[in-house]
């Protein structure tokens, strides 16, 4: 079979669209909807990671941060509501008398999505402008972000009253009254959330193909020749940056809706690590095989945290090792070329 | 920076009563001078991490994240010599850190070069996919460590002639243990500093790093040299271990507590600089055990942070960045 890459990408973003509204929901009950839909809420940003470091060449060890911020957004509403009229029940243990004034506008929820949308946008770019104007990327970049995360992991833990502390939060159930926990609940959060990546996998497909994509792809290969022919290069890398960091606090709030807690640990470097590698996995030059990548690491990593506990990091060690030397550009890749998709 | 801070802890004590007598003055300048020697310890740790970042990083521009893991590699090292002797060769225990120190070099050694041949040498050019293959190699030497040693922490019984503490003054308490680590990190540091300007391999190495088809054309074996170097960077990991064993106790996720650090350490004092690396632990190490006296330790991690994105959007290539066109 001949394919040309157009068609071979149509082909893929309309077979995710099949497996995601046709054969999962059809082939899975409520529970294991609910896991996919945990790990689809990883592909948010595995999707933003294919755009800032497959096709941008910024290679953030800081999703973790963004992602942490949607999660922390989505569950101070939820808590906010399942604990109404008291103050959640961590603040009273740490005897916090009066609700943090940055909690306030989380009783909202139509501020609470805002929030979740917009606040990434100053925080990211401001960030990433200024550094990127300083012309400090690579590695660099890499390690002030991995550097980030792990600072702010532990201010979080430190303000215990205010933040849920290393235990993060957990116990709420409840949207605006309806049951996020029942199998109804569950069933209706992963229709939201499917519509929501589809929407994104399709909007990035459209945003690399624009003249915008061929930029992003000549700032990557040779920066300074971009900068020379007149673009504001950092302005380029800012705002790719700051699409994923949407993204991810996208994905942040859907994993928050469906996880039924959040912790500390999803803005660690850690995570941030690993969801570099769920993008790696499915092909850092691809959005869909993104996705993919973040469905099977994600089901790899419950089934042998469960059964096979000493062997889940050797597993993913390996999958770092494996990918980076004999697969750079992931399953979508491999695929390309089983399928003799023309380049 | 010393200095500065010398003006700054008396006026924390303002809220004491105008009257100060002597003997509260002399218990100031005591808690001054055992922040500053705590300072001094964590400093040695990070130099010596850094020292050995420093030369992968600085001079081959790898990044190696499992740094932090070949440190533990010499901490498990420095323990199992540890529990050798005290069972086989009870009359060694006095000098086993030395036999200790030496074996953990070896083997941090040993490893770094078989690492550089066998591995990263085929990712030279790709340094964002060196970051991650060797964070992938990380995570597998930690599940290795827990499957060997145990998720528990170990730890190693401290030299008699160590243990014990040098008392000046009444107020004033210094281990003798972390004096040790001082002076040998002294030595450490000047004999990288020797290695790397005074001898012939050292030449070869710098000349490697400034140009390296020029160094191939005089007859420079480049690759050799790169193996070298990563070694002797891993060699240093391992001596921080080592050291870091008279201090704390080793778990499979030691290595993970540094290793941020020490990146931020070598990159804030510029890279391929040996002199900005020993003073930018200096500071950095000061800065967080004082800030940790006046705040709390999570608050001071994050001012250091931003203090030195700051800085570091000042003076993007490090405090003391070399004045060289790339």
């Amino acid at each position: 079979m001949n394919i040309s890459a157009k068609q071979g990408e149509r082909f893929a973003h309309a077979g995710l669209a099949l497996l995601l509204l046709g054969l999962l929901p059809l082939a899975l009950g409520p529970y294991w909807l609910n896991l996919v839909g945990k790990y689809l809420a990883f592909s948010f940003v595995a999707v933003g990671i294919v755009l800032a470091w497959g096709y941008c060449g910024i290679l953030s060890l800081g999703q973790g941060v963004f992602f942490g911020f949607g999660g922390y957004a989505m569950a101070m509403f939820l808590k906010l509501e399942a604990s109404a009229p008291e103050l959640p029940d961590f603040m009273v243990w740490s005897s916090v008398e009066k609700l943090p004034f940055w909690w306030e506008p989380y009783s909202s929820l139509t501020v609470t999505i805002a929030s979740i949308f917009l606040v990434p946008i100053p925080v990211a770019f401001i960030f990433a402008y200024a550094i990127f104007r300083k012309r400090v990327s690579g590695v660099y970049f890499a390690i002030v972000t991995i550097a980030l995360s792990m600072t702010l992991v532990v201010l979080n833990i430190g303000q215990q009253g205010e933040t849920g502390g290393a235990n993060g939060i957990t116990d709420f159930s409840t949207l605006l009254g309806f049951d996020i926990i029942n199998d109804a609940g569950k069933v209706a959060i992963y229709w939201v959330e499917v519509v929501l990546l589809l929407t994104a996998t399709t909007l990035a497909a459209l945003l690399l193909h624009s003249r915008f994509g061929k930029l992003l792809i000549a700032v990557r290969d040779r920066e300074d020749r971009v900068r020379f022919s007149g673009f504001d290069t950092a302005m380029i890398k800012a705002f790719i940056f700051t699409v994923s960091a949407v993204l991810s606090s996208v994905g942040g709030a859907m994993f928050a809706l469906q996880a039924g807690l959040v912790t500390p640990s999803l803005i660690g470097a850690v995570t941030s690590v690993e969801l570099v590698i769920y993008a790696a996995v499915g092909g850092r030059l691809s959005v869909v095989g993104a996705v993919i990548g973040a469905l099977l690491v994600g089901f790899m990593k419950s089934y042998l945290s469960e059964h096979f506990p000493e062997i889940w990091l050797f597993f993913l060690g390996g999958m770092f090792i494996f990918v980076v030397w004999v697969l750079p550009n992931g399953l979508a890749d491999l695929f390309r070329k089983i399928l003799r998709v023309k380049a | 920076m010393t200095f500065r801070r010398g003006n700054q802890a008396p006026r924390r004590k303002a809220v004491i009563p105008a009257a100060i007598s002597i003997e509260e003055t002399f218990v100031t300048f005591g808690i001054f001078v055992m922040q500053l020697f705590n300072g001094l310890s964590l400093f040695t740790i990070l130099l010596l991490m850094a020292l050995g970042l420093a030369i992968v990083f600085g001079l081959m521009g790898v990044i190696n994240m499992a740094h932090g893991e070949i440190m533990a590699m010499g901490a498990y090292t420095t323990y199992l010599t540890a529990s050798f002797i005290e069972h086989h060769l009870p009359g060694l225990m006095g000098v086993y850190l030395f036999i200790a120190i030496l074996l953990a070099f070896a083997v941090t050694f040993a490893f770094g070069y078989v690492l550089e041949r066998g591995f990263i040498r085929w990712f030279y050019h790709r340094p964002l996919d060196t970051l991650l293959a060797t964070w992938g190699l990380s995570l597998i030497l930690q599940q290795t460590y827990r499957s060997v040693f145990g998720a528990q922490e170990v730890s190693v019984p401290l030299t008699t002639w160590l243990s014990g503490a040098w008392e000046p003054t009444e107020t004033i308490q210094l281990p003798l243990n972390r004096i040790f680590i001082v002076a040998l990190t002294i030595l450490v540091t000047l004999g990288v500093w020797y290695i790397l300007h005074k001898t012939r391999w050292g030449l070869r190495a710098r000349a490697v790093t400034q140009n390296r088809a020029m160094s191939s054309a005089v007859g420079i074996d480049t690759n050799r040299v790169d193996a070298l170097i990563f070694a002797l960077g891993s060699g240093l990991a391992g001596i921080a271990g080592s050291v870091f064993t008279m201090v704390g106790s080793t778990n499979p996720g030691t290595g993970q507590l540094y290793i941020v650090d020490s990146f931020i350490v070598v990159v804030f004092g510029g890279v391929a600089s040996l002199l900005g690396t020993a003073a930018s632990s200096f500071l950095i190490a000061q800065m967080q055990t004082a800030l940790e006296y006046l705040m709390s330790g999570s608050m001071a991690k994050v001012a250091i942070l931003l203090l030195v994105i700051t800085v570091l959007y000042f003076r993007p290539n490090g405090l003391f960045a070399s004045k060289v066109r790339a």
